[in-house]
Order: C-alpha cells, then structure tokens, then sequence
C-alpha cells in the first residue's frame, strides 16, 4: 500500500485513511497497531520495554507497552475514534538470540508481549491478531482500509494477521 | 549513582571513544593475524543516536545484516555485540576461506562457524584491551549469531540502553584489506550497575 507512514523505534503516530502505517525490523521489541474501522483511523506503536514503572528514565512514553498504548489510544480517540470501535494487533516480541541469560535479558520480547495484552485488556480493547515470539525479525504494515496487519519476514514468510 | 549516556560528559566520551579505538585497533590486529593479511582500520566513530534513528543503522530497519554476541562477565557485566551488513559479512568469509570475494551465496554451515570465530577474536581483543586499561576481569561467552533485519538485531542492544535513557552509544569502524573496505560496528552494553565501574575504573569519576 502507498503512503505508509513510518514509525521508528520508542515511537508511535496515528493516522487516518488512505494512509497507512509501517514499521520496520521489530526484533524484541512489539508493534501494536489500534483500529477503527468506522472511522478508518489507524495507530502504531513500537515498544521496546514492558514498564515506564521499572526503569528511572522514562520521559519518553513511547517506550514502554504501558505508557505507549495509553497515550495511542487516547490520540486515536482525539482524532475521532470510538473506543468500543478499536480492536488492537501485536507483533513482534522475538527472541533474537538463542542463549537464555540467568537475569532475563534476553527474555523481554515475551515480557513485552504479555505487557502489552495485560494493558490492551485493561483497557477493553479486544486483540483481534497476534504473531508474537519466535526467533526472527518483523516488518509490518497497518492497512487502514480494512485492518489488515502485513507482517513480513525474513525466510519465514509473510502474512497478513 | 546511574547516568544515562546524554549525560555523560565530553571527557567521558572522550574515554569510551579511546577505549573503542585501543579495542578495535587490537582486534583489527588479530584479524589481520588471522587472514595473514595487512588491514587497516579508520578512526572509531563512536556516535550517540535517538531510538528513533538507530534503526537507520546499517543500511535501514529491514536490511540483512549479521549479528554476534557475547555475554560479558565478571567486573564488567552486560554484553558485547559486533553487528556487520551482510555483504561485509560475506567479505570477511571469503577473505577468511580464500574464496572469491564477490561471492555473496548463502551462508554455509562453515561460513557461521568462521564468522563466529571473527567474532570471537574481535570481541575478545577488544575486550581483553578493555581489561587491560581498566583492570578489571572481563569474561565472555561462546558467540551467539543470529541473520536478520537490522531493526530486530539492533533491538537487543537498544533495549537495554533504554532501560537507562534514550539513546544508543555504539562504535563504528572500518577496516581495509586492500580496495576491500568492511564496516563493522561494536555495542558494548554494560548493564545499568557497570556503567559505573567501567568509569570508575578508568579513573574518570570518583
């Protein structure tokens, strides 16, 4: 699709219809996409850590699954989304390397995962997708026509969620 | 008391600018030992970016790049990463195995080993420098490689230099073997406690 606008890292944007929304090489870290199908407004966020509460700095919200998706879904609905209209998506959460760390380093793709649920269901928003965990990298693209998540990999295919 | 990496001063960065160039003088040396070659290497860009634009790094968010990790341990706990593009990757294999240099076919099993072991020799001489100045004992892991988008490897280091701010502080340097020049670029990611030791070993804070 054309006209994707490009989220980077500890970033988020939201825009409306016919653009779209991207994001490149998710690793560990998780893309979470709102959509609105009536209003065919569409948010992304890219996080990279579960808790703005477990780290000392945490001016930027955009890093973390708690902070990130709040703020997301509060600029979604400023800019004319229902809330009981959004349903969310999440990819990404990998594991890039195999060896498991005693201090859980290198288990965060998975806590951002489960972060990012845990918030989504605190705040009633449905998850309608999910293509989380494994061991390789994601790129995605929120189609705001329809919702549809493009996750695209590579050497392991690519699918729309 | 923790910093993040905005704060840290000019002669603090002069510091870990020296220590990258001393490492990766060292490890440019070993692979020059190694591929019985001469190679040259430039300055050590050490460069401090935006979350937001590391994933610009190493020819954008979804080209191929190759990854290798070390856990770090002892003194100085954290990691170290040396992340080169693909097609860098490939030279250094060809060099290595003395095939033709514009060879660019998968990876063999061969090939990950010999990478890995680049890798190895290049963290540890950057490592074993670091020890050396610093006096404090330094270990590493066996290599753990992983091939993907740029994005998703360059997300295990950010994401740890983002539990202390947020930026990313990382060291780039090329080397040359002939009219070959290979970039490659090394994280090393202390963890939150040791950016601390690091500094204080190096004299730089009380």
């Amino acid at each position: 699709m054309e006209n994707l606008v490009k989220v980077g890292m500890a970033d988020l944007n939201i825009v409306h219809y016919p653009k779209g929304l991207t994001t490149l090489g998710l690793g560990s870290c998780i893309g979470i996409t709102l959509f609105d199908a009536a209003a065919r407004i569409g948010g992304l966020a890219h996080i990279m850590l579960p808790s703005s509460t477990q780290v000392r700095n945490n001016t930027n919200r955009a890093k973390f699954a708690d902070t990130a998706i709040v703020d997301l879904l509060e600029m979604m609905i400023k800019a004319g989304a229902k809330k009981r209209n959004v349903v969310a998506k999440l990819a990404g959460g990998a594991q890039m390397f195999s060896f498991a760390r005693t201090n859980g380093i290198m288990k965060i793709g998975a806590r951002n995962a489960v972060a990012s649920r845990e918030i989504l269901t605190r705040l009633g928003i449905p998850i309608a997708a999910e293509d989380t965990g494994g061991s390789y990298g994601r790129t995605i693209e929120l189609d705001t026509a329809n919702g549809k998540l493009l996750i695209k990999t590579i050497g392991h295919g690519n699918q729309y969620i | 008391m923790k910093r993040s990496i905005e704060e840290l001063n000019a002669i603090e960065l002069d510091v870990l600018r020296e220590i990258g160039n001393i490492g990766a003088g060292n490890a440019v040396t070993a692979l020059a030992k190694m591929l019985n070659k001469k190679v040259d290497m430039s300055v050590p860009q050490v460069r401090i970016l935006e979350f937001k634009s590391v994933t610009e790094l190493l020819g954008g968010a979804d080209n191929l790049v190759v990854g290798i990790l070390f856990d770090v341990t002892g003194d100085l706990e954290g990691y170290i990463m040396f992340i080169l593009e693909q097609k860098y990757a490939h030279m250094l294999v060809n060099m290595l195995m003395s095939k033709d240099l514009s060879d660019m076919s998968d990876f063999s099993e061969m090939d990950i080993s010999a990478l890995k072991e680049i890798g190895n020799i290049l963290a540890g001489s950057y490592l074993s420098s670091l020890s050396a100045l610093t006096n404090l004992k330094i270990l590493t892991s066996i290599p753990d490689l992983a091939i993907d988008m740029a994005g998703a490897i360059l997300s295990v280091p950010a994401i740890e230099f983002g539990k202390i701010g947020n930026t990313v502080l990382f060291i780039e340097t090329e080397f040359k073997e002939d009219d070959c020049t290979i970039v490659g670029n090394f994280f090393l990611v202390p963890e939150v406690e040791s950016y601390d030791v690091l500094l204080k070993a190096l004299g730089v804070v009380d």
